[in-house]
């Protein structure tokens, strides 16, 4: 599928499966992102693959339930069943700030333009599109606000940062939960 | 305005269709020649479950065309001759509010 | 009164663009209307049963005079003459097209106010005690922390798709004047034994189907902590809320089936895990705001006015105003001025472009040119001198306004309901206004004294009736509206979900009830006993004895 990555368009040399048998024969040819049911029980066996290993969140699945394996992750995919689903956007929060998540941390489901900001401001840094056309506008969406209240992992420095004259940004990961609302 | 409405309409009564216009929210009626209608005298009617059905079809294309919103089927019954809508929620839809003290839409 | 600074013209200007840039893609077909209807209700733009209806958000219940009118413009030139004031102090337009709603937002932004989240399943408006920064009994003004609050929730970026709906009152006084117990989070202020001040933190409470007030989550929340402590609230709703039931989707019913201790733990587990001092409320930014809602500059007067006096010993009709209108100042020689939207026989929350442009007016001519809404749906003036009261209250005649109904059986909060609604059973505001016209002796208003009486449409109860002395809540059986009544409801610091007294009456036979119900008070109370003490004291039986003697 179509990929935003950085705010470009890339290829996506993934795969992603939630069934075993289809790792064992997806990993020797590449990436391969698992489900964390999938990681669970079969973690062993995949950490022996060798190749890059992306996770798969379902929504609802705390990043708790892998936290002392994220570190192994290069991908962390998060679930948008519907738009109006919003429990990714704690998910991302809570991998970036406090579980201190590096890694592409990428949108799938139904990623949409008017929900783009709040993803990107969440900490998501790749999106998966169902068209490629879809891009540009996703793209266009990111410029509709200069300044936003709260500190997030935008890296923007925030209204109340900005009125004390200070304009300090926020530190995309230690500081968005951390950082201070900036008063 | 009194709505009195215990009558139950009968499984087989006539139905015709009606949506919002997107523009401006108005309530509109599909009527004979495929297009809308703010007056409900204009909508078709159809006979039976059959036809309703063939009604809607042609109401969710509109739809899904743009232009009108959330098209559905509504009970009717002629008097004259004249199409009116049965049911409390329908009659207000036609007639408008019916706390009528300081609107200015004609009731 | 809070005013925007450049970033905050600046934001809710790009709003405007972003929305107007949606109605675009809306109109050219590039947004279906499944993807469309959240974004326009992210926004207050509703698709109602004749119309759309549009609503604008009035922080905290606060308006300044300028806004009032520009409120007042819009309803002439975009819609049809009216707005309708909310239970939850904001406004609605009932006609608005959509081409024009780009451009209403527009002339909004110009007066500093939009219409961002008042619907959706985000942090909805926030409302607070209309009577804030004048009642006597105030620990602090709430809207300085209502304030706060709404920026730091506008746009939220993890928390604008939550399961359901989400509600926040502040009140900074003990007299519960927001029905903080009804909303999904209620803050209360008040000071800890070293007099620092901190809120009462209730959570759970709603209205709807399954009414539930809220309970103490936390007794004591110092205010700089506020943010951090909403944060983790909303952080555990948003993962644990329920989400395959719409009906099942608010905190209240988490609260029910966790209990509030269990929810308790969570929330003081993820409030733990979020880092010192994110979030937290520096004095600085508190005073900053605080200034905003700084005192005007009163003039030092006498409490007592004799002009005042000798107009109420002069004219009784304006003598029942102030006994019922009239609310105490905590600045000696003025007073608290509640204009009723209610003429007996007219429709609950309505005001017309004239009637608003006109109360405008009088604010700048007898106040600081402030105006509150309140969540019974009336205006108030919240600074009047007591001299200039007569002035006001003869003014107020001649808008059709001056019914000395405030807190009274015709002070009735009624919903849109089927005459506008989508989601409406049963009409409501026709019934407000039959019951209210049986109630049109002055008198006999008086004799009856202090009560609430609510109509909502539906279950979804937006007239608060399962909190009024008197709740009628209209049910459709097959094909036919009929009205059931509560009795026993509350909405202040003592609130209680009133219970349901028997069969329903239908449209014809509701009002009758409701005059044997207050018959059966005046006949039972004691001296100075108010309706809802009569009634904890007697119980329902007296009630559905009359009600039900025929049956």
């Amino acid at each position: 599928m179509p990929l935003i990555k950085h705010g470009r368009l890339v290829e996506d040399r993934w795969h992603e499966t939630d069934d075993f048998a289809e790792v064992q024969t997806l990993a020797p040819l590449g990436p391969v992102i698992v489900s964390l049911d999938v990681w669970r029980q079969h973690k062993d066996a995949i950490l022996a693959f060798d190749g890059p290993i992306g996770l798969r969140l379902a929504p609802g699945q705390t990043p708790d339930l892998a936290a002392a394996d994220l570190h192994r992750f290069e991908v962390i995919a998060l679930e948008f069943a519907t738009f109006t689903d919003g429990r990714a956007y704690s998910q991302a929060r809570l991998l970036r700030q406090r579980h201190g998540y590096k890694g592409e941390l990428r949108a799938v489901g139904e990623v949409l333009r008017d929900q783009l900001t709040f993803m990107l401001r969440c900490g998501f840094d790749s999106f998966s599109l169902a068209t490629a056309q879809q891009a540009q506008a996703l793209l266009e969406a990111v410029e509709e606000f200069a300044h936003w209240y709260q500190p997030a992992l935008d890296g923007r420095a925030t209204i109340p940062a900005l009125r004390r004259g200070s304009g300090e940004k926020s530190s995309p990961v230690a500081a968005g939960c951390a950082a201070t609302w900036a008063y | 305005m009194s709505i009195r409405t215990s009558r139950i309409p009968a499984e087989n009564t006539a139905q015709a269709i009606t949506a919002n216009r997107l523009s401006d929210g108005s309530v509109i009626y599909l009527t004979a020649k495929d297009n809308w209608s703010e007056r409900i005298e204009d909508c078709q009617s159809a006979p039976d479950p059959q036809a309703a059905k063939v009604l809607l079809h042609q109401a969710q294309r509109h739809a899904a065309n743009g232009h009108v919103v959330g098209p559905y089927l509504f009970k009717i019954e002629h008097e004259n001759g004249t199409p009116v809508a049965l049911g409390r929620r329908e009659i207000i839809r036609t007639r408008g509010p019916s706390v009528g003290t300081d609107l200015k839409r004609p009731i | 009164m809070y005013r925007y600074d450049e970033f905050d013209h600046a934001f809710v200007a790009e709003r405007v663009a972003q929305f107007s840039g949606q109605v675009a893609r809306r109109v050219s077909g590039e947004l279906s209307e499944d993807e469309f209807k959240p974004l326009r209700l992210m926004n207050g733009l509703y698709l109602q049963l004749h119309a759309y209806m549009l609503r604008v958000a009035i922080p905290y219940g606060t308006l300044a005079s300028h806004q009032l009118r520009k409120l007042a413009h819009i309803a002439r030139t975009y819609d049809h003459g009216y707005g309708h004031f909310t239970t939850r102090q904001n406004i609605q337009y009932n006609w608005p097209k959509l081409e024009d709603v780009p451009k209403i937002l527009a002339e909004l932004a110009e007066v500093e106010m939009h219409a961002i989240q008042t619907s959706g399943n985000c942090i909805r408006n926030i409302t607070a005690d209309p009577l804030a920064g004048v009642a006597a009994d105030e620990v602090d003004d709430p809207r300085t922390y209502a304030e706060i609050i709404r920026q730091w929730s506008t746009l939220h970026p993890e928390f604008s798709f939550l399961p359901r709906k989400f509600k926040i009152a502040v009140t900074g006084a003990p007299s519960d004047r927001a029905v903080t117990r009804g909303h999904d989070i209620g803050l209360r202020m008040h000071r800890n034994a070293d007099g620092e001040p901190g809120f009462e933190v209730m959570v759970g409470g709603g209205q709807g189907r399954t009414p539930i007030l809220a309970k103490t989550l936390r007794d004591f929340l110092p205010v700089d902590q506020m943010l951090s402590y909403l944060e983790a609230i909303l952080r555990v709703y948003n993962q644990l809320g329920r989400r395959d039931n719409i009906y099942k989707a608010r905190l209240k019913i988490m609260v029910e089936s966790l209990g509030v201790e269990a929810l308790a733990e969570l929330v003081e587990a993820e409030w733990a895990q979020i880092p010192d001092g994110t979030l937290d409320l520096p004095i600085e930014e508190r005073q900053r705001i605080a200034a905003y809602f700084a005192p005007p500059s009163y003039v030092d007067l006498p409490d007592e006015s004799s002009a005042l006096d000798g107009a109420i010993a002069a004219d009784a009709s304006f003598a029942a105003w102030v006994e019922s209108n009239v609310h105490e100042h905590k600045q000696p020689g003025y007073a608290i001025a509640t204009i009723s939207t209610k003429p007996h026989g007219g429709i609950p929350g309505d005001a017309s472009a004239e009637q608003m442009e006109a109360i405008a007016d009088l604010a700048e001519q007898y106040g600081f040119g402030e105006i509150r809404i309140s969540h019974k749906q009336n205006l108030i003036l919240p600074d009047i001198q007591k001299t200039d009261l007569f002035a006001l209250w003869q003014a107020l005649g001649i808008l059709g306004m001056s019914a000395a109904n405030a807190g009274r059986i015709s002070d009735i909060i009624a919903c849109p309901g089927l005459d506008y609604c989508n989601l409406a059973n049963a009409r409501s505001i026709p019934i407000a206004q039959r019951i209210s016209e049986r109630f049109s002796d002055l008198a006999r208003e008086r004799e009856i004294g202090d009560i609430s009486l609510n109509i909502s449409g539906c279950i979804n109860a937006c007239a608060h009736h399962h909190v009024a002395n008197i709740g009628v809540l209209g049910v459709d059986k097959k094909g036919t509206e009929y009205y059931q009544v509560t009795l026993g409801g509350v909405s202040n610091e003592n609130a209680a979900i009133g219970s349901i007294i028997g069969p329903a009456f239908d449209e014809w036979q509701i009002a009758d009830a409701i005059e044997t119900i207050v018959d059966v008070y005046l006949q039972q109370r004691e001296v100075g006993e108010k309706f809802i003490q009569t009634y904890q004291r007697i119980g329902p039986q007296p009630f559905k004895e009359k009600l039900y003697a025929s049956d």
